[in-house]
């Protein structure tokens, strides 16, 4: 079996996954105006780490080198999630996958271009870094697969640890607000102008954040009582490289085929941490898979109202705060939501309440047509 | 069951190979634009969406439709085929123009159409919408054709029964080169001639033609 052991998120809300989830339980959101011309020309919304706190926390445990942005909010999230698991870095059965959409990217603005190695840009590079930093003797997983990239990198991580190819994997992954992501997302005309509302009938976009996040999955449970992942799975809409399908199909047969591995029925699914960009087309589209596979009654929130979409961070932060949902038995009330505005029912959770929840499946997709999902059970 | 891998295709330096032979050469040296373009009409493709593709996305579509020619891929339920491809640059060509498109305010022009192609991934995209592949995605990052993972992965894949059959690969582009290995593996009792899906034929077979 593969077991979650430990976590750690870093967001607008916080360096921990517990300042998170107080934060996300108290309804906070991170998503701020931001009037910087680096990033845009205009003001738009978005959830930014505290800078300052950031090289705080960065100096407590650096000892020497120069890093980037991203480096030290990965670098960071790995030591947090490290400290509370149980597993040797250092072993060569101990694997790290980095899930990322865009790395280094800033460093290919014209005001950084010379301040660090020209292959510092490279995703590999970053994956190195990384390695080197913690003393790893594998070379690093880079997965880029867009917005599914952290819920298929825990995938894959199931996948290398139940065939035997590891024995832990720690799986990170990040990615920062930058003016090249912005000014693309700009000319999608997909942000919103405010904090984004996630199937909400006023939802006009999504909003933007940056983050790290870090999951330690291991073939060892910490404790008695653990979470297990038990399935997941990805494919592919075979639809549009940049629109999701119009029938939910690549999502829909993400979620069947980890169901199937986890061999849990719709019924046995207490909860749903959706994907929910607040886009008109990727909520509409989720609404449908969720329709189609039976589970429009389980209860479903996403984050993004409250952080914004990590991209590479995503499936991991989000997935994070479920395993910390499951352990308190509750449900968080999903942020900027207040009426349904998608044309299948679903269950989105409107205020925080207490539930018994053991099984619980996390959903995930993106450009280039991609879906992934996965399932998490607590083992009694 | 052991994997095997059916056919598979390089491009590199100007030139097509089908199996280890020379299947397409253009007359003199091209550049990488002008290249896949006469690729293109060789296969006598008439798929209008591949003159909107950045030329990476267009070097891993043909790889792959070379491949796919020869892969009786149809015998296969499509939510099982998988796409698994990598490369060390990502598709920083592709990053650089949208970078060059902002860098000047006075000069703003991102565009969505060159946006959109600044994720690796896409190009898994545009095969599966080609062929409408429904399943398994993931496009990985390695300094160097990392051979034992990508065999390890997709052997895993085989042995998990996510997949009944896939393309696999090393599509890369750089600002001064481009090179595709793509191939095609299944679980198929009746190829025992065909090499089988290990790092080392992965390896042999992408060494084949020589750099």
């Amino acid at each position: 079996m593969v077991f979650f052991q430990s976590d750690n998120i870093i967001t607008s809300l916080g360096f921990s996954t517990s300042e998170n989830y107080t934060a996300l339980i108290s309804g906070d959101v991170g998503i701020k105006p931001i009037n910087d011309p680096n990033f845009y020309p205009e003001p738009f919304p978005a959830s930014l780490v505290n800078t300052n706190k950031l090289a705080e926390k960065f100096a407590e445990i650096n000892r020497s080198g120069s890093f980037t942005r991203l480096e030290k909010m990965l670098i960071l999230s790995i030591q947090d999630a490290l400290i509370q698991a149980n597993i040797d870095i250092k072993s060569e059965r101990t694997a790290i996958i980095l899930s990322t959409t865009k790395g280094n990217i800033d460093l290919l603005e014209p005001e950084k271009q010379n301040q660090f190695e020209k292959e510092r840009v490279q995703l590999w590079q970053l994956g190195k870094v990384i390695r080197n930093y913690f003393n790893n003797p594998n070379q690093t997983i880079v997965l880029s697969n867009a917005c599914i990239s952290g819920v298929l990198a825990l995938n894959i991580a199931a996948t290398l640890i139940s065939s035997s190819r590891y024995d832990h994997i720690v799986v990170t992954g990040g990615d920062i607000v930058s003016g090249f992501v912005v000014s693309g997302f700009m000319s999608f005309m997909s942000l919103s102008p405010k904090p984004c509302k996630p199937f909400d009938k006023k939802r006009d976009g999504l909003s933007l954040g940056e983050g790290a996040g870090t999951i330690v999955l291991s073939k060892d449970p910490l404790k008695a009582g653990s979470i297990a992942y038990i399935g997941g799975g990805s494919a592919n809409d075979a639809n549009h490289i940049s629109g999701p399908s119009r029938t939910g199909e690549g999502s829909y047969l993400a979620v069947k085929k980890a169901m199937k591995e986890a061999n849990v029925s719709a019924e046995e699914i207490d909860y749903i941490s959706a994907h929910g960009t607040a886009t008109d087309y990727n909520d509409e589209m989720e609404s449908l898979a969720i329709n189609r596979c039976g589970l429009t009654d389980v209860p479903v929130n996403s984050f993004k109202g409250n952080w914004g979409h990590t991209l590479g961070a995503a499936g991991l932060v989000e997935t994070a705060v479920m395993l910390h949902e499951m352990q308190e038995n509750t449900l968080i009330k999903s942020a900027g939501f207040n009426e349904l505005g998608v044309s299948k029912p679903l269950n989105v959770i409107t205020k925080n309440q207490s539930a018994e929840l053991n099984t619980c499946l996390k959903m995930a997709s993106g450009f280039g047509g991609s879906n992934a999902a996965l399932i998490a059970k607590k083992i009694k | 069951m052991q994997a095997r891998i059916k056919t598979y295709c390089h491009i590199k330096d100007n030139k097509v190979y089908l199996n280890g032979q020379l299947h397409f050469e253009s007359e003199g040296t091209l550049s990488i634009k002008d290249f896949l373009k006469a690729v293109y009409k060789h296969l006598n493709l008439k798929y209008t969406k591949f003159y909107k593709m950045d030329e990476i996305s267009k070097l891993g579509f043909l790889a792959s439709e070379v491949v796919l020619e020869h892969a009786n891929n149809e015998r296969f339920d499509e939510s099982g085929i998988g796409v698994v491809l990598s490369n060390s640059q990502s598709t920083l060509v592709t990053d650089k123009v949208h970078q060059v498109s902002i860098n000047d305010s006075a000069n703003y022009y991102p565009s969505p159409s060159v946006f959109v192609y600044t994720l690796p991934n896409i190009m898994i995209g545009e095969i599966s919408i080609k062929h409408k592949f429904r399943g398994e995605n993931a496009f990985y990052i390695f300094e160097h054709f990392n051979t034992e993972f990508i065999s390890d992965y997709i052997n895993s894949l085989f042995t998990d029964q996510k997949i009944n059959a896939c393309l696999g690969g090393w599509v890369d582009q750089s600002a001064e080169n481009y090179e595709a290995f793509v191939y095609w593996t299944e679980i198929d009792g009746k190829t025992e001639n065909a090499p089988e899906h290990t790092e080392e034929q992965i390896k042999r077979l992408y060494e084949i033609i020589l750099k």
